[in-house]
């Protein structure tokens, strides 16, 4: 079992033809179930026309009907990705996971706002996606470096969720899914939406939570985890060394008007009973000590 | 990015939201030929930096004559302001905006932030003007006042009335304070702002309502569509060594220590500083090479912190996912040639050919300490800064 995506999941692409959007299409083809997974392309420009045997129509709607596609990933650049996730949205996908960095706050309040009360769910923007290992990868997290097991990731940070699941490859622990779920202030899926679905899950054991400085969505997480998660969590905040006023990065990683502390949400964290370490070299132990 | 007083004022007046009559000066001569403009007996001269808590550094001063002009232009243009947001070493005054004098009745506060929570623009106002909004909550969190705003509806009319009614603001001004939120939000909205300060807000005698600072914060991902703002950009304002990084599209910001890191991915380069701290030393600085980092641009990473003259080792800690481990490895190889590296250099790369990236610098004859994780990598260049 896995959360949000498995083999029989069927993706649209949308901004297939781009550079970025290419390169990671063959990747994500080439990965476990791929081949039958990524079934469809969007580029108003090129209909008609495919990808290596990918076919591109002319929008998500027509991706939709032609293939059967629930799901989108999201590789055009930052001016029309809120646009492209309005799209997948109003032809009523499931999921849509939106790759790109660097959209505008405005546009993504806009699309949150559209977002009220429609089905499809929003991973992103400014993540690497989601991978359920070797069934389907959606996204540009390298696939190798993971293995099928019951172990959850949700994070919203890249290289720092390769970082934890390499520690649990190490341990000889698989992971049922791992979710980056980005580092922009307004987007869609939040640790606790994600927690929410691990929790459920059959196929999950326990999750390592990895946040980072900016906002409250550890903490409100936390509390969430207190009152309602039957699994064990294990989390690590990154940005104890931050200062104030300065976006580390990512768009929403900025310690602002005091708030929005690593150490804040460390303390936070273990007040509600979930087990932190400060070091980040330490997740994937401190993960096996709660199995 | 941020920009001056006297340039968000002039973005806020095309908006509609008022302000007092002001002109910007990069001269005493200026600063007098502005007062003499501005007409009036008073006249305000405020340092133009972007920092906070310019007042109680001494560098907004009222002057009640044009000598009075004078005297302040002369001492704060070139003075070094300190404030609690400068920094110890302070920044340097070159800019003035000499404004003519404001009866203020009351000093309110009003500002707006994007709310994470509720995905919206939230209007935040208190009765404490002149007071900073983080003190104001912390002491007296029932005075300040939110209001998150539709952005299909913007903020209607009952909203801010009562809003203005909350604050403090008199039956007969309310009106003026509507359409100055009103304003406020529009320009917001446009211009793409991520914050937008004004403190204080003032009541003047007569009834008005004007915005006598005002502090602006705009969304880098959307600077794309507002050419304007960017030309509004002050370099002198920013850290030297970041403005450089972002040539090479490096994300870069400089701290305290004397431990370089370079690092993959934001949140892992963040993990890194956190471990050199954990071992009980300080991170130099904050360095995303992103996810494409190339030779050249790892090249250019190593100059930027090896201009750091407090950098007494360096830690490269890569997570090689699409990126391969062997590509980075021959980029620090010729980076470290090329600056002929002089300090304790300490490599842990993790992820697609790990080994050969490992066997690669190993074979290149330089004085690279390789580790196994982070924490190793971190207790490793600590040891070599500490000469154990």
């Amino acid at each position: 079992m896995s959360i949000l995506i498995d083999r029989n999941t069927r993706v649209i692409t949308q901004g297939i033809t781009g550079k970025t959007g290419a390169f990671h299409t063959r990747l994500c083809r080439d990965y476990a179930n791929g081949k039958n997974c990524f079934v469809a392309g969007v580029n108003p420009n090129k209909a008609g026309e495919n990808f290596e045997g990918i076919p591109i129509f002319s929008s998500v709607k027509e991706a939709k009907q032609r293939t059967g596609a629930t799901a989108s990933v999201i590789y055009v650049p930052p001016p029309h990705a809120a646009g492209a996730i309005d799209e997948a949205v109003d032809a009523e996908l499931d999921l849509v996971i939106c790759i790109t960095e660097g959209v505008p706050v405005r546009d993504m309040i806009a699309t949150r706002y559209r977002m009220a009360g429609k089905k499809t769910i929003l991973v992103g923007p400014n993540c690497p996606g989601v991978i359920t290992p070797d069934e389907i990868k959606i996204g540009i997290m390298p696939g190798h470096i993971h293995k099928k097991g019951r172990i959850g990731v949700v994070s919203r940070s890249g290289t720092l969720t390769y970082e934890a699941v390499g520690q649990l490859m190490e341990l000889g622990l698989g992971q049922s899914t791992c979710v980056g779920i980005g580092g922009d202030p307004v987007n869609g899926l939040k640790h606790i939406d994600v927690m929410r679905l691990f929790n459920a899950d059959p196929g999950t054991d326990a999750v390592i939570m990895v946040g980072e400085i900016g906002g409250n969505d550890e903490e409100t997480c936390a509390y969430w985890i207190k009152e309602n998660m039957k699994k064990p969590v294990v989390g690590f905040i990154a940005g104890v060394t931050a200062p104030p006023g300065k976006r580390m990065g990512h768009a929403g990683a900025i310690i602002s008007g005091g708030k929005g502390t690593a150490a804040e949400k460390l303390a936070v964290m273990e007040e509600c009973g979930i087990k932190i370490t400060r070091n980040p070299a330490d997740m994937g132990r401190l993960l096996k000590s709660v199995l | 990015m941020n920009v001056h007083e006297y340039q968000g004022k002039e973005i806020l007046r095309k908006f509609g939201v008022a302000t007092p009559r002001g002109i910007p000066c990069f001269s005493v001569p200026e600063a007098d030929a502005a007062a003499r403009a501005l007409g009036g007996k008073v006249w305000v001269v405020k340092a133009q930096i972007h920092a906070g808590g310019r007042g109680k550094g001494g560098g907004v001063k009222v002057a009640k004559s044009l000598e009075e002009v004078h005297e302040y232009a002369s001492k704060i243009l070139g003075m070094t302001l300190v404030t609690h947001q400068t920094g110890p070493q302070g920044r340097l005054v070159k800019r003035l905006l000499v404004e003519e004098g404001a009866d203020i009745r009351k000093e309110l506060y009003v500002g707006m932030v994007v709310d994470r929570a509720a995905q919206r623009v939230t209007l935040m106002a208190s009765s404490e003007g002149g007071m900073e909004i983080e003190e104001v909550a912390a002491h007296a969190p029932e005075k300040i006042h939110r209001v998150a705003i539709d952005p299909v509806a913007g903020l209607t009319d009952a909203q801010a009335d009562e809003v203005a009614k909350k604050i403090g603001v008199p039956q007969a001004s309310i009106v003026q304070a509507r359409q100055f939120m009103q304003a406020l939000y529009r320009a917001f909205d446009e211009c793409d702002a991520s914050l937008a300060e004004i403190n204080p807000l003032i009541l003047t005698g007569d009834g008005k309502v004007l915005a006598l600072d005002a502090k602006l914060n705009f969304d880098d991902n959307a600077l794309f569509r507002h050419p304007e703002i960017v030309a509004l950009r002050d370099i002198d304002e920013e850290d030297p060594a970041e403005v450089e990084a972002s040539k090479f599209d490096l994300s870069y910001i400089s701290l305290n220590g004397n431990i370089g890191c370079l690092v993959n991915g934001a949140g892992l380069a963040m993990a890194t500083m956190d471990a050199i701290k954990l071992f009980g030393a300080e991170p130099a600085n904050f360095l995303d090479v992103g996810g494409g980092a190339t030779a050249q641009k790892v090249t250019e990473a190593f100059k930027l912190m090896l201009k750091n003259p407090a950098v007494k080792g360096i830690l490269v800690n890569i997570f090689g996912g699409i990126m391969r481990c062997d590509t980075i490895a021959e980029g620090v190889i010729a980076a470290a040639k090329e600056v002929k590296l002089s300090v304790p250099l300490v490599v842990r790369m993790k992820g697609t050919n790990e080994e050969l990236g490992r066997k690669l610098l190993k074979e290149s004859g330089l004085p690279i300490v390789s580790a196994d994780n982070i924490a190793d990598a971190a207790q490793k260049i600590v040891a070599a800064v500490a000469g154990k």
